[in-house]
């Protein structure tokens, strides 16, 4: 049996580019339960281009939560209501017919709106060329488990690696801190022992460039994990002022 | 000097500047309260203890231009921060779905930080004043400190608006206490959620604590 169709109002912010001003424009939709929210978007973009009016512009990729490509704040959550999935994991069913949707893009002056819901989050990239990266000569590939490392740690460092760079944290913390993600980029190297040679100057160099494009500072509201669609723990955060702190006094380098 | 004027201006700095200034205003918070105590056994105790502070008085005061500087980078930075984060989220979102992922101890640090602010004005110029530069009365001249705070804590609007101000104070140290923790990277599965509750505990004390003077007095206590 088919399952019974939703009647939703979409509310969307539409904006024509970086420099416009955007606005909210309504749509009446009929979806499945069963379809995706991403999927209904496809389907609303359907009906407005056989309609001769321009699609809904949003970003997605892989469509299985892996990529980070897709960010939509839903009612007033990155990635929806549910906790630990990314947009394109949210589907129909966890909406009630009727219901009023708003759909807005991911809102931080450090990810200027492009178009419509898609937002410029090149500003993650310019972090990680400043030290998301091991650039020390390892010479050949070693043996495995030549380097010993406990399994705590390495878990602990694959947690943090779990980040697939969305920007959720940015547009759930009320200052669009990037801390969440920065910290989950440094954790993961300074975890490792590869990560070790280049921990210090990594941490203030990665931090730099966040705060040189604008992210706010973190107040410790802890939003960002509770909206991350990995479950980014905020003890990242902890680590990466321990190491930055510790990077004033440590650090070879004298200017950063 | 210039690297560590760079360290404060990083966003991480101006968090350990808050959290270094805000932990110094936790423990005097509580050497404050402790001492105020004293109200709750009459004038003796407590003009005996103000008298005792003025025998120290140098201390006191190389003390209280530190507190000066606490309160000053605390609430300067305060407001810098909050002014710097309004304008990174730019364009504000239609709904916020704020009250599901965060507490509101932690929202609404800026609002109950300018409210403690307005109160620290009126208490420093009600009581501070009056205690060492200059009493209208008399009374503080002449050693009857505890006169003075009978007489305001009888004021019944002085009295409740205190009181509205220890629950916000209760709010900001809430947060403020395990913020504190996380910002100097002492946050570890393993004991946080003691913090988080210890920290609970600390400001009900404090707000219970200080609202319990003026109450005590405005229900006829000490007469």
């Amino acid at each position: 049996m088919k399952a019974k169709k939703l009647n939703l109002t979409l509310n969307i912010w539409r904006q024509k580019n970086s420099k416009s001003v955007g606005s909210f424009a309504e749509y009446k939709v009929q979806v499945s339960p069963d379809a995706s929210f991403l999927e209904m978007l496809d389907e609303l973009n359907n009906t407005l281009e056989l309609k001769g009016e321009e699609a809904v512009h949003f970003e997605s990729d892989c469509r299985e939560g892996i990529c980070g490509t897709c960010g939509l704040v839903i009612n007033g959550h990155a990635h929806g209501p549910l906790p630990k999935i990314a947009t394109c994991q949210l589907h129909m069913r966890n909406f009630k017919d009727g219901e009023t949707i708003w759909v807005e893009p991911f809102r931080a002056k450090a990810f200027p709106v492009i178009k419509d819901l898609m937002v410029d989050r090149s500003g993650f990239d310019k972090i990680l060329q400043a030290g998301g990266y091991v650039s020390i000569n390892t010479g050949g590939v070693p043996d495995g488990n030549t380097i010993p490392i406990q399994k705590e740690v390495s878990s602990l460092a694959m947690d943090a690696a779990a980040c697939i760079g969305c920007g959720a944290c940015v547009a759930s913390c009320k200052n669009a801190s990037a801390m969440l993600f920065v910290s989950a980029k440094v954790s993961q190297y300074a975890l490792l022992p590869q990560g070790q040679p280049e921990r210090y100057r990594r941490v203030e160099r990665m931090v730099k460039v966040m705060d040189d494009l604008g992210f706010g500072s973190c107040t410790n509201t802890y939003a960002c994990e509770a909206e991350c669609p990995k479950g980014i723990s905020v003890t990242n955060i902890a680590r990466m002022n321990r190491d930055f702190m510790m990077a004033k006094i440590k650090s070879k380098e004298v200017e950063v | 000097m210039g690297w560590f004027l760079k360290f404060l201006n990083s966003s991480i700095g101006k968090k350990f500047m808050m959290a270094v200034t805000g932990s110094f205003l936790l423990i005097f918070l509580i050497i404050h309260l402790v001492g105020n105590i004293t109200l709750f056994f009459g004038a003796g105790a407590f003009n005996t203890y103000v008298s005792a502070l003025d025998t120290i008085k140098p201390l006191i005061r190389v003390i209280e231009v530190v507190l000066l500087g606490a309160f000053v980078l605390h609430i300067f930075n305060g407001l810098r921060l909050w002014m710097e984060n309004k304008k990174a989220r730019g364009i504000t979102y239609k709904v916020n779905g704020s009250k599901e992922n965060s507490t509101i101890f932690s929202r609404t640090m800026a609002i109950t930080g300018s409210i403690i602010l307005i109160f620290l004005v009126s208490h420093l110029a009600t009581f501070f004043w009056r205690f060492n530069v200059h009493d209208p009365m008399g009374l503080a001249t002449h050693h009857q400190y505890y006169d003075v705070v009978v007489y305001f804590f009888n004021i019944w609007w002085y009295s409740i608006l205190y009181v509205v101000a220890m629950i916000f104070l209760g709010y900001h140290l809430n947060h403020g206490f395990q913020s504190a923790f996380q910002t100097f990277g002492w946050n570890h599965n393993r004991y946080f959620p003691t913090i988080k509750i210890i920290g609970t505990i600390y400001a009900i004390i404090m707000a219970l604590g200080f609202a319990s003077m003026p109450i005590y007095f405005l229900l006829g206590g000490g007469n």
